[in-house]
């Protein structure tokens, strides 16, 4: 009966080293524990020094997502069994610049989602006193799905286009962008579309796929995306058609 | 993604790697998407060779016959084999990812993914069968 | 932001046509033509036959939209396998052009080929 598993965790602290390096910890091999009690685990007991990310352990917050043998996971929805009998290759998500051990630079991600206006956008606010937007059960389920990213990144570090042209805005913010298209409270799809049909926006995507096989909530950015390439096309061919329409 | 530097200024040194030229080796599913990708090749050449025909045909009978001896070598026959399992792999994956991009409605409800994707082969064994038709007996 | 408006929607939908015309008419074509015929499988239909059929406006608009569209497909999907199989994208221009000049002139030769009859 296998009692311990061993985690390769890549470390990087570039005060010591300049470029990552592997380290080997024995872990008790427990049914019950994801690799991120193994993470903690290690931070408690063998060496305090290691760094990474988690918060909620309960795939929620979106922090602990890392490289498990070369596939982006959420950590603490991983159980050590599956990999058993190990050993386990534990790296931070890949295309993206590390800081220190499997702690990620997400600044870039940030301004991404940024531009995508993730908010209702109104052209112009309903006043008070009519009341509330109303939307009915079915106008929810058109965005829903979409709505339930966490934002974890792991569609990025699957998604090799991400890795081969740094502009590209990505899965997650094109999905996103796509939860407020569908909204139907919202009237900011034009500005969206704007800047998601030129360069580096949704036709950089060859529907590789892997972003939506990798997403823990199911919110399909491939689907997102292609859907987007369809409508975008129908635009444009409408606003050479009728060039008078209201655009 | 690159850095902002924004923030890196008064920070240690990030770790970036490249992307490797062959990235696409390592992964069954990349190999699957450059294969896939690939299929066009065969599309490509296949509408040449079509094309080809057609200008034998217009060139009279002799020079079709020459073309259809062409056709019967060896070679070429191989040549069409390669190709036919490329096309076909070209048709199975476009049909499956199909609804990722269209999505068809009923009153209110999505048509299921699975609806459409049989419709899809339907439609192929259809259009086949009347290619075929018209081609042999019409 | 920038000025310059892209024209990829245009590439794509071409792309996105011309796979579905492929997906469904290629490989009946190929299949009968390429390999069924010239085996014997299949009795190969008399030149008569298949000029008069090629004749036909339907048909010659039949293959004019698989073997332009095919070509579309083709360019605009392999002008991406390149910037991602290969990493080309500093030759961008370049595979643009060869790509889609590539498709235009498969076009203008299945054009002059078909009415030309
Ligand atoms: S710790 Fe919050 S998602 Fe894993």
């Amino acid at each position: 009966m296998q009692t311990t598993i061993s985690l390769e965790i890549q470390r990087y602290r570039p005060e010591q080293e300049s470029e990552p390096v592997y380290q080997s910890y024995e872990v008790p091999l427990r049914k019950d524990w994801v690799i991120l009690d193994a993470l903690n685990y290690i931070k408690d007991n063998l060496d305090g020094s290691l760094s990474y990310r988690w918060s909620c352990r309960m795939g929620v917050c979106g922090s602990c997502g890392m490289m498990a043998n070369g596939t982006p996971v959420l950590t603490c929805a991983t159980f050590l069994e599956t990999y058993a009998p190990g050993p386990i290759r534990v790296e931070p998500l890949i295309n993206f610049p590390v800081i220190r051990d499997l702690i990620i630079d997400m600044s870039e991600f940030i301004t991404k989602l940024k531009q995508m206006k993730p908010w209702i956008v109104r052209e112009e606010e309903q006043p008070l006193s009519d009341g509330e937007y109303l939307q009915t059960p079915d106008q929810l389920t058109e965005y829903k799905q979409y709505s339930m990213c966490i934002n974890c990144m792991l569609c990025y570090a699957a998604c090799p286009i991400v890795g081969l042209e740094p502009g590209f805005l990505g899965p997650a913010a094109i999905a996103l962008a796509q939860r407020y298209n569908f909204d139907n409270r919202d009237q900011g799809k034009k500005q969206r579309t704007e800047i998601l049909k030129e360069d580096n926006g949704i036709y950089e995507c060859t529907f590789v796929g892997e972003c939506s096989i990798v997403c823990p909530k199911s919110v399909d950015p491939a689907g997102a995306i292609q859907r987007y390439k369809v409508a975008a096309a129908a635009e444009w061919w409408k606003s050479l058609l009728l060039p008078w329409g209201n655009r | 993604m690159t850095i902002n530097t924004q923030y890196t200024k008064f920070r240690p040194q990030r770790y970036q790697t490249r992307v490797p030229i062959f990235w696409w080796v390592h992964k069954w599913a990349h190999l699957r998407f450059i294969t896939r990708e690939l299929t066009s090749v065969f599309v490509a050449i296949y509408a040449f060779v079509l094309l080809f025909q057609l200008w034998a045909l217009n060139q009279g009978a002799e020079t079709y016959a020459l073309f259809l001896a062409w056709l019967r070598t060896p070679i070429s026959i191989g040549l069409h084999m390669v190709a036919l399992l490329f096309v076909i792999f070209h048709s199975i994956t476009w049909f499956n990812l199909a609804p990722k991009a269209l999505v068809l409605r009923l009153g209110t409800k999505r048509v299921p993914d699975a609806v459409l994707i049989v419709l899809n082969y339907l439609a192929w064994g259809v259009l086949s069968v009347v290619i075929a038709w018209i081609m042999l007996k019409a | 932001m920038k000025t310059r408006k892209s024209i990829d929607p245009f590439w794509w939908s071409l792309f996105g046509t011309g796979g579905v015309i492929a997906a469904l008419c290629l490989p009946a074509l190929l299949f009968l033509n390429g390999v069924a015929i010239p085996l014997g499988w299949i009795e190969a239909p008399s030149y008569e036959h298949v000029l008069t059929l090629v004749k036909n406006s339907l048909t010659r608009l039949f293959l004019f939209v698989v073997i332009s569209l095919s070509l579309f497909h083709w360019a605009h999907r392999f002008r991406f396998t390149l910037y991602d199989g290969l990493q080309l994208k500093h030759l961008n221009q370049l595979i643009a052009v060869l790509c889609y000049g590539t498709a235009m002139i498969g076009t203008i030769a299945s054009l002059y080929t078909l009415w030309g009859l």
